[in-house]
């Protein structure tokens, strides 16, 4: 399950950042951006986020998933449009072939949302 | 009170992957290989046509496989049949091969074989129509493989993997006749994401359209090799 090893990634990421603050912070939440069309499932990655930080510094850290919808753009037309996965990915103006994705296989850390302990407000 | 901040991170998931597999593509560059990953649904034929190619190309290329067979050296033993090395990469449970295990390949074929002399190097990747699209591990051209008993609605049911393909073989073409296939509608519907692809329909078992397969691969090697001339 690519799920595991997405989240693996992600969970490294997260800790190489948590060692590089000069005091260590409470993580609130992590902030994803999952695309579309892309191989990763939402709930598959959170279910592993869920498995893999048991008993870890991110134990209970909420996971939030953005989702973000396949857009792609038509030349000809000059314009952009949602393909419908599985069912027809060209232009529904002029048939012309799906070329240029704008959105939809982003696979990213948007943001670690923190609190310190001893911030001043 | 409780203040929260945010790091902007905008880091991508796959990066530490893209980075190992860009690094992958810098040796094989530096030897003057050309690598192709080859790609497709369990059983498509992947090994089958690598035996035909290899069979084909042996005394013309140098040519080594790096195998990812799951977990048994099966698939290895078939190609070392062919008089060439076949580094076997036991992936586990893994789903795909990635940039990291490759670079293990990689490494092997350094120590063991002269990596100098070396025209190609064939990946065949982990049996899955899905995941392995999503991890490069280093290679200069995807190839997608789709067998006539698969059907033709597959590039739309599972598109990464055909978008992402410069060639795809239409594999087991000998069965096509006892099949209801529309291969002309499993055309339109690959070119609705990948217009450019080559697409060439073939037979591992009675040898058709591999003529063309063939010079693909020629013109692959011959592009590396021009690149390392520059
Ligand atoms: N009729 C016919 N059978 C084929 C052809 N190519 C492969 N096969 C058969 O299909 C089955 C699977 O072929 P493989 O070459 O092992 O497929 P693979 O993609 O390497 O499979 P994995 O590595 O397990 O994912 C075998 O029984 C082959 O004999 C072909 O062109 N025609
Ligand atoms: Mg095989
Ligand atoms: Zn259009």
């Amino acid at each position: 399950m690519h799920e595991t090893d997405m989240t693996k990634a992600l969970i490294m990421t997260v800790r190489d950042w948590y060692v590089s603050q000069p005091d260590p912070p409470t993580i609130e939440a992590i902030h994803l951006v999952v695309g579309q069309f892309t191989c990763v499932e939402p709930a598959g990655l959170a279910f592993a986020f869920k498995a893999q930080t048991h008993k870890t510094f991110l134990e209970g850290v909420p996971l939030v998933i953005r989702e973000t919808p396949l857009i792609a753009f038509c030349g000809p037309c000059d314009r952009p449009y949602h393909p419908q996965i599985g069912l027809q990915y060209t232009c529904p103006t002029c048939g012309g072939a799906m070329e240029d994705i704008r959105s939809g296989r982003e696979l990213k850390i948007e943001r670690i949302e923190y609190s310190l302990e001893g911030a001043k407000v | 009170m409780h203040q929260t901040f945010n790091a902007a991170l905008e880091l991508n998931l796959l990066h530490a992957n893209q980075e190992g597999a860009d690094h992958n593509r810098a040796h094989f560059d530096q030897w003057g290989i050309r690598c192709l990953n080859l790609m497709s649904s369990p059983g498509a034929g992947k090994t089958a046509l690598l035996e035909r190619t290899l069979a084909a190309l042996q005394q013309e290329l140098k040519i080594v496989v790096i195998e990812g067979d799951m977990t048994t050296e099966l698939d290895a033993d078939r190609l070392r049949q062919y008089g060439v090395p076949v580094i076997a990469i036991n992936t586990g449970r893994s789903c795909h091969l990635d940039s990291q295990m490759v670079s293990g390949g990689i490494h092997t074929l350094a120590r063991d074989y002269d990596p100098q002399s070396v025209d190609l190097v064939f990946v065949e990747n982990v049996g899955n129509l899905v995941c392995p699209a999503e991890f490069e591990v280093g290679e200069h051209a995807k190839v997608a493989l789709l067998s006539v008993t698969e059907g033709e609605d597959k590039p739309l049911k599972y598109p990464l993997m055909f978008q992402e393909a410069d060639c795809l073989l239409i594999t087991k073409m000998d069965l096509a006749p006892y099949l209801d296939l529309d291969l002309a509608q499993l055309e339109a519907n690959v070119r609705q994401m990948n217009p450019h692809v080559t697409l060439i329909p073939v037979s591992a078992k009675t040898g058709a359209g591999l003529d063309l397969w063939l010079d693909w691969v020629r013109s692959q090697v011959q592009q590396g090799a021009a690149l390392a001339m520059a």
